[in-house]
């Protein structure tokens, strides 16, 4: 019973989505299945991104620099990958990229003590400049985007195979990692260290946890995450780089996070909400309904962020001591 | 440690010196504590025991000196070195992860593990219940630290230090949170270890305990250490005049009340907490003119809901405040305040002073709006000036100018900051909260004269402190507060400390 009711709006949101799918599923199948399948693609970015958020803000840094670690990673897998002709080069120098730009966050916030939020705002500003500035028209991917991995007879069931079987290689690995941050920060000696960290930073210094060792670690795991985002959407979604291809997915990422309530699977069932509401609205354009007014379609997303962050999160309590730079004397 | 000959000090501090930009914290500190005693390191707020022992738990690096383990010269240059040389730190606010259970809390850092990093969380909680049982500590490994009370906290960071085989544990101002109770459970405890052999560092400011638990007595002043004592050596008024360098009135000098007229009621009053639970639950009172009224209390029984809702601060659910006969409920805090009614908050950095603004400002900050102090909206800054330059020689604020912000003040000269500003303009009602907390016993006299001047001067007074000793030696009436109701009141004279102490802790004088 008080399952029920602590998690009585998860419930409600998720019978609704059933429902809804279920009512279109019996009349048109084929866009239905289409739409189940961009919730899964558009909600990859975005549940890398909330995860970074989560290892960063467990341990007490606010991180509104993954924007900025997407762009710049989106850009470096793209370019690897095009001048190497190997894509898992592109992926690992994605990852690369965000980890570098992790270091660099947990340099001005750690070790500096500078503030977390201009920090952070460093890194989305330098990203968007350096990746317009290095930017060229032309360049391509010799092999083509990331392919798609098929589970034999599985791919073939209607709907799920289609949803769930036939995606492609990071949508599969960022699927497996939720779980697996979920459980290194709940079930081993580092989670339990990340998260003593992000709630009173001096009581675990006085066990001789090191604060700033934790905090350095997961910015630079953490902006791996971000960087696999980023690789993602050059290397996978698209297959090639835009100018500010990223889109604010990093910002909606940090929704995420906060609609997750700082867990793993939370931020990954935040996702997929939001992934939802990006797949209708590329639906709705490609059908070509309210053509008139394509502004309104593209808001969607951003006006379920802002109800879902304004309305549902309500007695979402960060760690507490997010924001504050630790200093021990 | 086939070396340690019983002569070999457990921990010592040679030479200490530290100082923070221009004030010295320590200097040429020397400290001996030997195995299997409890040595109390006495002192004012400001004395330097905590950056003693900050130095000592390697959360300090001190300037010149040199720390001693067992004989042998140890770096201490992070707590993890203290821990690897098993030394045990309890903090004076504690060191524990609110939203972690008890289990984690003393694991952490130290976790045991099915390998590779896994946390083995059911082990934990054995070696703790087991660790529990052989100390006479018994909790719940399960609970959250946030739901327990503060002296299960305590006994929860005193389990985390045993957990690291610490054997020689430090305490700082252990019983500043705890009840009479609480705290002679906890003196039973801390000689429980001694007798295991474990060397007791012992903080306070408290002259009763030290007598009553310490083998040996190290009193500091101004950062130097004063001398060393024993118990048997000493009395509390040798104590205090170590201290404070000079001789000390321990016991304050107080006429008999003589009351007048009824200035303040409350009746049946009800307000809830921060977090919507009720807090004060149907609290009636009574003070007359010319007395004081002193709330006994553990801290978190209501004692701040029912400040704050009689000075205007928080919403009252039910119940009535009554000031002269006046109706006060639901009125604004400086609608009361402009009726004659003194406050002395809690929290004298967030409700008493405005910390960047000058002292002139602060000591205005409940009639700044009216002449003379402005006229027309403007500020009238010759008055202000003239009237803080007059208080501050009054109240003896040791400051160098007006203009200086407020906070720079060290916590005593804040309180008689606060203290000026609310008794010299003709209070009726003075309502002081926790009027001396960590402030020097030299402020702490002033403060109290102040108090029972006031009273004196025919002012009726709402005390409330958890400080049973305050109470006590100020007091006229004593109510005492348990879960939002007064459970007793009586004259000074009728209640002693032990019967208190049993109210204050289970609501009831059943022993």
């Amino acid at each position: 019973m008080s399952f029920l009711t602590r998690y009585r709006w998860w419930i409600v949101t998720a019978a609704f989505f059933v429902a809804f799918t279920l009512f279109t599923a019996e009349f048109q199948q084929a866009q239905t299945t289409a739409v189940l399948a961009a919730t899964l693609r558009q909600s990859t970015p975005l549940v890398l991104g909330a995860l970074c958020g989560i290892m960063c803000e467990r341990s007490g840094v606010i991180n509104i620099g993954i924007e900025g670690q997407m762009l710049m990673s989106a850009f470096a897998g793209f370019i690897v990958a095009s001048s190497t002709g190997d894509l898992l080069y592109g992926v690992a120098a994605g990852i690369a990229c965000g980890m570098i730009m992790g270091a660099f966050l947990a340099f001005l916030s750690v070790t500096l003590q500078g503030d977390q939020i201009i920090a952070g705002t460093v890194l989305n500003i330098a990203a968007i400049g350096l990746t317009s500035f290095f930017f060229q028209q032309g360049r391509s991917l010799p092999t083509g985007k990331t392919s798609v991995m098929r589970f034999g007879a599985l791919s073939d069931l209607p709907i799920v195979g289609r949803v769930f079987f036939t995606n492609r290689p990071l949508t599969y690995l960022t699927l497996l990692l939720v779980p697996v941050i979920w459980y290194a920060l709940f079930r081993t000696t580092w989670g339990l260290r990340t998260r003593a960290v992000g709630e009173h930073p001096s009581a675990a210094e006085t066990v001789g946890v090191s604060v700033v060792r934790i905090r350095y670690l997961n910015l630079i795991l953490g902006g791996g995450l971000a960087g696999l985002g980023g690789a993602y959407l050059s290397l996978e979604a698209v297959g090639s780089f835009e100018r500010l291809m990223t889109n604010g997915k990093g910002f909606v990422a940090l929704a995420v996070m906060i609609f997750g309530r700082w867990n793993p699977v939370g931020a990954w069932g935040a996702a997929l909400l939001f992934g939802y509401a990006n797949a209708v609205q590329t639906q709705f354009q490609f059908r070509g309904w309210l053509a008139d007014d394509p502004q309104f379609i593209g808001m969607m997303p951003f006006i379920v962020t802002i109800v879902v962050v304004a309305g549902f999160v309500g007695r979402a309590r960060p760690p507490a001591a997010i924001g504050q730079p630790y200093s021990r004397e | 440690m086939d070396d340690a000959t019983p002569q070999t000090p457990a921990l010592e501090a040679i030479g200490i010196g530290k100082r923070f930009d221009t004030v010295i914290a320590n200097q040429d500190v020397n400290l001996r504590i030997e195995k299997g005693q409890i040595h109390a390191l006495l002192g004012e707020n400001g004395a330097g025991k905590s950056t003693l022992v900050n130095i000592l738990f390697g959360l300090y690096r001190a300037d010149e000196g040199e720390v001693r383990v067992n004989g042998e010269p140890v770096r201490m240059d992070s707590p993890h070195d203290a821990i690897e040389h098993r030394i045990g730190m309890v903090h004076q606010h504690f060191q524990l992860v609110p939203v972690l259970t008890v289990a984690e809390n003393i694991v952490l850092g130290n976790e045991p593990t099915r390998g590779r990093g896994l946390l083995d969380l059911d082990r934990a909680a054995d070696e703790v219940t087991e660790l529990a049982e052989r100390f006479s500590l018994a909790i719940d490994p399960g609970a959250t630290v946030e739901d327990l009370p503060v002296g299960m906290q305590q006994r929860v960071e005193i389990l985390r230090a045993l957990y690291r085989k610490a054997d020689i544990l430090i305490l700082d101002e252990p019983t500043a949170v705890l009840t009479p109770q609480e705290t002679d459970h906890l003196l039973e405890v801390l000689r429980g270890l001694a007798a295991e052999g474990v060397a007791i560092v012992f903080i306070t400011h408290k002259l009763r305990e030290v007598l009553a638990v310490a083998d040996q007595v190290t009193v500091m002043r101004g950062g130097r250490v004063v001398g060393t004592t024993t118990p048997a050596e000493t009395d509390q008024a040798g104590l205090a005049e170590m201290m404070v360098g000079r001789s000390v009135v321990l016991r304050v000098a107080k006429t008999e009340a003589r009351p007048g007229a009824g200035v303040l009621e409350i009746r049946d009053l009800h307000v809830r907490d921060d977090r919507d639970r009720p807090a004060v639950d149907g609290l009636s009172l009574e003070v007359r003119s010319g007395e004081i009224f002193g709330i006994a209390g553990v801290d978190g029984n209501g004692q701040r809901e029912l400040v704050e809702a009689m000075t205007g601060l928080r919403t009252i659910d039910a119940g009535a405040v009554l000031l002269d006969d006046t109706d006060i409920t639901g009125c604004t805090p400086r609608e009361i305040s402009e009726l004659g009614v003194a406050h002395v908050p809690e929290d004298r950095e967030k409700h008493g002073l405005i910390g960047p603004h000058s002292i002139a400002d602060n000591l205005v900050l409940n009639r700044y709006f009216r002449p003379p102090y402005a006229r027309r909206g403007l500020r009238q800054h010759a008055a202000i000036n003239s009237d803080a330059e007059r208080l501050v020689t009054d109240y003896d604020i040791r400051t160098e100018s007006i203009g200086a912000p407020a906070r720079s003040l060290s916590g005593g000269n804040k309180q008689k900051v606060i203290t000026a500003r609310e008794l010299s303009h003709g209070a009726r009602l003075l309502v002081a909260s926790q009027p001396t907390r960590g402030i020097d016993v030299g402020s702490i006299e002033f403060v109290h004269q102040q108090i029972v001047g006031q009273r004196d001067n025919g002012v009726a007074v709402l005390l409330v402190s958890a400080e049973l000793d305050e109470i006590l030696s100020l007091s006229d009436r004593i109510g005492v507060i348990f879960k939002g109701r007064l459970v007793a009141i009586a004259d000074a004279g009728d209640i002693d400390r032990a019967t208190i102490g049993r109210l204050m802790t289970a609501g009831s004088d059943a022993a």
